[in-house]
């Protein structure tokens, strides 16, 4: 047993944060924020230069073919910076969807050129019922002569008004379960019928768009794995995309307390720096707990999913339920202990306690996420 | 990132799981939570500490010479899970195998290292902590008890306070002050204390749970010899914190194990009782805080696991370490709490009570539980150490 990082992963991490401390810089992150892109044109080049937007595909699809360990370390270095942009739909999102779905034709047209940084993708699965389980899929496909005609509302769909393509989850049937009848298709940008209206967010560093399809026609060959048959693909992409998230959320987490930790250093009050005050002391202590519990179980959720462990989906729940607490609860103590500067637009403290909120509330929160821990222990 | 075993260590986990199936006492009952030795149970819990010993089932991280198995902290981590899946008893020598035997192997004298540890393993000597006094507690480097030499000897007066185990004790791990002009933390120092010596008095304090489970230990005149002294004459802060280090990571791991133990038991209690007429794993704001619990429980065995890695990677236990007492505590005073609430109105029933629910058990382990935040170094000194030493916030 070893429960640490490679030599590997660790050069991987310093790769990361040097190349995101000069790229992705707060006057970055901000001005992308004030734009409906979200991302530049030469940023995106440059992730795709480094390999990161093909880090978990396979090579044959031109990718790394590295696991969730490895990406981890990526995201949590990503979410010390609060990096803006497409990456999230792009890579975990609509290109693992096509990973896990697609047949090799399918992965061949798409995923090259998502690693490549050609091309962008989405996932649209949710609805205005806000359900995160198959039975929130409402969009229905019907079958016609030369494909599939897509009419629903999708919400929440990160970055859709940059996709190429748009994975959407729609029902092609009425089945036995509400896992049942689930089916995927590859919508094109610009396809008829279609409309992305991007949506004004409290976080600004993530672009949330609504998604309408009225007869939208698509070929059969649009159709994303079985038809009627892709939930447990969808349920894999968002174990995944989970995961990935949770590191996200430890790394943002991390910078907050790094930030707190130095200001407390200098920040004089009475006469002392307020890191002499235990006031502020145990509030930096709790948050250091919060992370460091926070990383153990992401970790360990990054292991089993790549192990392919049957714990694996426990593993994603308990994780995803600490995190989204901690870092919520670290991010509003980060400002606390800052005082009046902590709550100002100039100081970046408010891009993570954004961030925290809007992660808190993707993939589910952490009472969605203690119950289904509480039905895989057989509660 | 890898947590499978190797074929070496799958083998031992087997044979030790076949074992404990074979060995644990029969008359040995698991009830409730049970984390800490009971006067009632110590007769029991000292054959069973006799029978690991013999089998080569403790001290497995400590050295052969000394009668430990050379192992390492990752055979200790799987020992203490097969200890939690098999619902095995509590060792009694607690603070001698988590505190007293690390710390003598790692200061101590070649006739000390014969001597004590093998004994500490074989609960042929039960040690207790000589540390708190009635005015240094968390501000421990005050303490007031005086070592004063006399030819050979050192002669010893004063007293100590919070004594778990003193009442059976044949050793004590004892700080006193052996010059009080240096600097508090430069003028103590580290003896090993023979409890049979004439001078000392152990007097028993009731505590929260009725029981007189610790004590205060008086010195009147002791003389100790100095070939007693463990890790030099005023060095005995370093030794003591070495203990204190110890006792966070080995006594970390047990109390890990007994804490599953206790969750699961909690989970049995919860599936049996009812709360408005519907079970308590069926009520959704219960099933949350056991949810929670569950993770909770996760998170240290998971978090204990990252800091094995960095001492089996020859690094020194970073702030997963120092966190990990915290978090216990926390977690197990908040089982304790649901533990109260999942019983509801029976909670106010107390042992001999015929409607007592599991005999009342969960009374004495929800009262006991208060200490945790307490001893060992309260909440707010962990909190302290963590922002001081890992965040290297400026001490007052």
């Amino acid at each position: 047993m070893d429960f640490g990082f490679s030599q590997e992963q660790e050069m991987l991490r310093a790769t990361a944060r040097k190349f995101l401390e000069n790229e992705c810089t707060s006057t970055f992150v901000r001005a992308r924020m004030e734009e409906p892109a979200g991302v530049t044109d030469d940023f995106w080049a440059k992730l795709a230069e480094q390999g990161w937007l093909g880090l978990v595909y396979p090579e044959e699809y031109g990718g790394s073919g590295l696991g969730l360990v490895d990406l981890t370390v990526l995201m949590e270095e990503m979410g010390r910076c609060v990096m803006p942009g497409p990456f999230f739909s792009t890579v975990l999102l609509g290109g693992l969807a096509i990973l896990e779905a697609g047949s090799p034709p399918q992965r061949k047209e798409w995923l090259p050129r998502l690693a490549a940084g050609q091309a962008k993708a989405t996932l649209a699965l949710t609805e205005p019922n806000a359900r995160w389980d198959a039975a929130g899929v409402t969009a229905t496909a019907k079958d016609g002569k030369h494909g599939f005609a897509l009419s629903g509302t999708k919400l929440f769909v990160p970055d859709a008004h940059l996709a190429d393509v748009i994975v959407v989850a729609a029902r092609t049937a009425e089945g036995k379960s509400p896992e049942d009848g689930v089916s995927l298709f590859l919508v094109p940008k610009g396809a008829a019928g279609l409309e992305v209206k991007l949506l004004p967010t409290m976080d600004q560093t993530r672009k949330l768009c609504e998604v309408t399809l009225k007869d939208t026609p698509v070929p059969s060959g649009a159709l994303l794995g079985a038809k009627g048959g892709a939930w447990s693909a969808v349920a894999r992409v968002i174990q995944r995309a989970t995961i990935a998230l949770c590191g996200e959320m430890c790394g943002g987490a991390q910078r907050v307390l790094d930030m707190t930790t130095e200001y407390a250093k200098i920040r004089v009050a009475f006469g002392k720096p307020i890191g002499t005050y235990q006031g502020v002391k145990h509030k930096a202590a709790d948050m250091l707990v919060d992370i460091e519990n926070a990383k153990s179980l992401t970790y360990y959720a990054a292991w089993a999913a790549d192990e392919n462990s049957s714990e694996t989906a426990l593993a994603t729940s308990m994780a995803k339920a600490y995190v989204s607490d901690a870092y919520r609860k670290v991010s509003a103590t980060g400002i606390q202990l800052h005082g009046g500067i902590g709550f100002t637009w100039e100081h970046d403290l408010h891009l993570y306690f954004k961030r925290a909120k809007s992660s808190e509330f993707t993939f589910g929160d952490a009472t969605y996420h203690r119950e289904r821990v509480a039905q895989l222990i057989n509660l | 990132m890898d947590f499978s075993l190797s074929p070496e260590q799958e083998t031992f986990r087997q044979t030790l799981r076949a074992w404990l199936k074979a060995n644990i006492p029969r008359e040995w009952k698991h009830v409730g939570s049970s984390e800490i030795p009971r006067v009632e149970a110590y007769e029991l819990l000292k054959t069973w500490q006799r029978r690991l010993f013999d089998a080569g089932f403790i001290g497995l991280t400590w050295p052969k010479e000394y009668g430990g198995r050379g192992l390492t902290f990752m055979e200790e981590l799987i020992l203490q899970e097969e200890m939690a899946l098999a619902k095995a008893p509590p060792i009694l020598n607690v603070l001698g195998v988590g505190m007293a035997g690390p710390t003598i192997i790692a200061y101590g004298t070649e006739a000390q290292k014969k001597r004590h540890p093998a004994k500490i393993l074989a609960c042929e000597e039960i040690w207790c902590q000589g540390y708190s006094e009635p005015n240094a507690g968390s501000d421990l480097a005050a303490l007031q008890t005086r070592a004063v030499k006399d030819g050979e000897h050192w002669v010893i007066n004063g007293q100590k306070v919070w004594t778990s185990f003193a009442q059976v004790a044949d050793w004590m791990m004892l700080l006193a002050r052996t010059d009080p002009n240096a600097p508090k933390h430069k003028g103590i120092t580290y003896f090993l204390l023979d409890m049979k010596l004439p001078g000392v008095t152990v007097k028993p304090l009731r505590q929260i749970t009725g029981e007189a489970e610790f004590n205060e230990v008086f010195f009147d005149n002791v003389r100790v010899h100095e070939s007693q002294v463990l890790g030099g004459v005023n060095n005995g802060w370093q030794a003591g914190i070495t203990t204190l280090m110890y006792e966070r990571l080995t006594l970390g791991f047990a109390l890990q194990t007994r804490l599953r133990i206790a969750l699961e038991s909690l989970i049995e209690l919860a599936r049996r009782m009812e709360k408005h007429g519907r079970a308590v794993t069926k009520e959704p704001l219960l099933r949350q805080k056991l949810a929670q619990l569950w993770i909770d429980t996760e998170c240290l065995r998971v978090t204990g696991a990252r800091a094995i890695t960095k001492l089996l990677r020859g690094e020194m236990p970073g702030p997963e370490a120092s966190a990990g007492k915290m978090v216990w505590v926390e977690t197990h005073q908040r089982l304790q709490e649901l533990a109260m609430e999942i019983e509801g109105p029976y909670a106010q029933l107390w042992k001999g009570s015929a409607w007592a629910v599991e005999g009342g058990v969960w009374q004495h382990s929800f009262l006991r539980s208060r200490a945790n935040s307490i001893e060992g170094g309260t909440t707010e000194i962990q909190k302290n150490i963590i922002a001081e030493r890992v965040l290297g916030l400026p001490k007052d």
